[in-house]
């Protein structure tokens, strides 16, 4: 397993130099999970923060193939860059022994809301791609929209607090469960305050054959009002509270990768730092905060109970 | 070459099968074209090396289709109707990113109401999206095109899409004889395709679909429409060779009896020969009548329908689709084109065949005895409409 110090020393498919808010974990998070193969890479992103501030003509932090088509779209793009791999190869315009990983990223916007539709498909026709999902909880590069991975509670824009309904009154949709419903090899859910963890399903991931699916927790600065230092932080205390398990969905089979057990911290402890639940903590609210918890305990316990049976889902 | 009997369809598929692209991804919108299905037994049958990728929209078939054509591959898909207007999005996003995908279209009316025969409703709707666009009057040109088609897209001062039209039903799926070019002549015709720049043929990594604000779009988009202007400097030059190989004449609007007439119509696709069987009547009958069909839309060839249509009495347009509130978007081409004459004919517009109403000769007749009288007004005027 690379250790940071030699990821430091590696030669980066993302550089700097990009345009990413101060603090802001996405590109962290892409540029981590690319450093798990040597293989080439061809990535295609779907419109949001990180096809934004990567690719400001006439600069673009890519270096390796990279593109953008629209919103909706990033699965069924690297589906055509993928099958033209395939196809090139067939007739020997690429060489054999040419080995290319195809990957492609978008926020929960792109993800869980306007491009399920084409992720799903690429899914089911079975392309060797990996889809990597790093989930901010909202539309951040619009200025904090409501998603369908915005969480119970939290301020939007367009779903603010107001005075007869205080923000989100709906459940995240769960994504990683829509994803294995699809009977892919490997889906596995990380967070940047795990290197390690994040690292081996990245190489998981960009090894497997066939489809494979990496959602990871990306913390907005701007929009979640946390300090520019905060992300990782954030990332730790969303697994440390079990908002964010870390997980592993392989062949079907459930396995939790960490259990905080006795340190599990209550979940406003994830809340508290963040601007957006700011309203949540205060004591009229406290019915939706319950609600909040009730669900994180139920989710978390599901999936190590999934895990301790052991037993394949498909 | 051999005459084969086929569908407008078929005759899509059959040049797409010599074409033999690396990558295709369609759809079946409601329904799908013939052409998907007959290709994709062409796929599942080992008589083509294509990759097919069976998607699950139209939007999908397209973002699928500007992917494998920016890796390097040479990629089509094919559509219709409401499957046009649900791609629309990526449509402009292929033309953007300046990828020469070819796309045969069966012209079909859109929603609502639902009703899936013919008009030009679907295409006309993507007039300004950046696409080269070809119409087709029977399955031979709907046939020819699709060669004309792949060498305009590809080459290298132009490199944008077309679309291949055909009329819905009436062409897609009535069978004519077509003269079909030997496989070996129609591959050697069409070439290799090396693009410059692509994700995984470049030597060097490349950045497609970058963000370009108030600093650099507006030069991008201007790229855009000198690579259109460049199709009127190499159309002939591809269109010549093809006629080396077919013997047939492939002029940007083809003229019909126009050299003497006083009244000339002008179409697109289909309703072109049913016009030219009522001119052939009424030249018989000593009637000064013609004909200018025009073969590529987009872009438009000013000029040339200028020069044919500058000494005539009056023009009479016919259109296949709306543009709701103005001039129908030919009649509104047909004017631009005699702008600024000296002596312009009269023009007059006439709507008909939406949603597939049929074009009667008696319509034709009707229009013609109209414009020989020299009835023209600023009124839209309509064929085949009740009430």
């Amino acid at each position: 397993m690379m250790n940071l110090f030699d990821f430091a020393k590696k030669a980066h498919k993302l550089l700097p130099g990009h345009r990413s808010c101060a603090g802001c974990p996405a590109p962290i998070v892409a540029r981590a999970i690319l450093s798990a193969t040597d293989d080439e890479v061809v990535v295609s992103n779907a419109t949001g923060c990180l096809e934004v501030v990567t690719t400001i003509y006439p600069q673009s932090s890519w270096n390796i193939p990279f593109i953008h088509n629209t919103f909706e779209n990033a699965a069924a793009t690297i589906s055509g860059v993928e099958t033209a791999y395939r196809s090139l190869k067939k007739s020997g315009r690429i060489n054999q022994n040419r080995k290319i990983r195809f990957v492609a990223f978008g926020g929960d916007g792109g993800t869980y809301d306007i491009g399920l539709q084409s992720l799903s498909a690429a899914l089911e026709r079975g392309h060797t791609f990996t889809y990597v999902c790093y989930d901010n909880e909202g539309y951040m590069n619009t200025g904090g929209q409501r998603s369908s991975a915005t969480p119970i509670g939290a301020n939007t824009t367009t779903d603010p607090v107001g005075e007869v309904r205080v923000g989100k009154q709906e459940s995240r949709k769960d994504l990683m469960k829509i994803v294995a419903a699809h009977h892919i090899p490997y889906a596995a859910q990380a967070s940047l305050s795990n290197w390690p963890d994040l690292l081996k399903k990245a190489q998981k991931a960009l090894s497997t054959e066939g489809p494979s699916f990496l959602l990871v927790l990306s913390p907005c600065v701007a929009v979640w009002k946390i300090k520019p230092d905060m992300a990782v932080e954030l990332s730790r205390l969303a697994v440390d509270t079990c908002f964010w398990p870390l997980y592993e969905i392989e062949d079907g089979k459930f396995r939790l990768n960490f259990d905080p057990a006795g340190n599990k911290l209550p979940i406003a402890e994830f809340l508290k730092h963040q601007g957006r639940y700011k309203h949540l903590l205060e004591p009229k609210n406290k019915k939706l905060l319950d609600r909040l918890q009730a669900e994180v305990d139920h989710e978390f316990e599901k999936i190590k109970k999934l895990s301790e049976i052991g037993i394949s889902v498909f | 070459m051999q005459k084969k009997a086929l569908t407008g369809a078929g005759a899509s598929a059959e040049a797409m099968r010599q074409i033999n692209p690396d990558v295709v991804a369609a759809y079946p919108i409601t329904p799908q074209t013939p052409i998907m299905e007959t290709f994709a037994k062409f796929v599942n049958d080992g008589k083509v090396s294509t990759e097919l990728i069976r998607v699950e929209s139209e939007h999908s078939a397209m973002s699928a289709v500007i992917g494998a054509s920016s890796a390097g591959a040479r990629a089509m898909t094919a559509t219709s109707s409401v499957g046009l207007a649900l791609m629309f999005e990526v449509v402009n996003a292929a033309s953007g990113m300046r990828l020469p995908i070819t796309m045969p279209v069966v012209n079909r009316a859109l929603s609502s109401p639902i009703n899936i025969h013919c008009d030009h409703s679907d295409t006309m709707a993507c007039r300004d999206a950046g696409w080269i666009q070809l119409y087709s009057e029977n399955a031979q040109e709907a046939y020819d095109n699709m060669f004309l088609a792949q060498k305009l897209s590809e080459h290298p001062e132009i490199l944008l899409p077309t679309m291949i039209m055909q009329d819905g039903f009436i062409t897609s799926h009535s069978v004519e004889p077509v003269e079909v070019l030997d496989d070996e002549t129609a591959k050697s015709f069409i070439g290799s395709y090396n693009p410059e720049h692509s994700l995984l043929l470049s030597k060097k990594p490349v950045t497609f679909g970058a963000l370009q604000l108030f600093d650099y779009f507006f030069e991008t988009k201007r790229q855009q429409e000198l690579a259109m202007d460049n199709v009127w400097r190499f159309y002939y030059s591809i269109a010549d060779e093809l006629t080396q190989l077919t013997g047939r004449q492939y002029p940007l609007a083809e003229p019909y009896h126009t050299e003497d007439a006083e009244v000339i119509l002008v179409a697109l696709n289909s309703a072109a020969s049913t016009i030219k069987a009522v001119v052939n009547k009424l030249r018989k009958q000593g009637k000064k009548a013609g004909l200018l069909k025009i073969r590529l839309f987009r872009p438009f060839p000013y000029s040339e329908v200028s020069q044919h249509l500058q000494k005539v009495k009056s023009v009479g347009v016919f259109d296949r689709s709306y543009s709701f509130g103005a001039n129908s978007p030919l009649l509104s081409e047909i004017i631009s084109s005699l702008f600024g004459l000296e002596q312009a004919p009269k023009v007059q517009g006439y709507i008909f065949g939406l949603g597939g109403r049929d074009l009667l000769e008696a319509d034709i007749e009707k229009a013609f005895e109209e414009l020989f009288q020299g009835k023209t007004s600023f009124e839209k005027k309509y064929l085949g409409l009740r009430g």
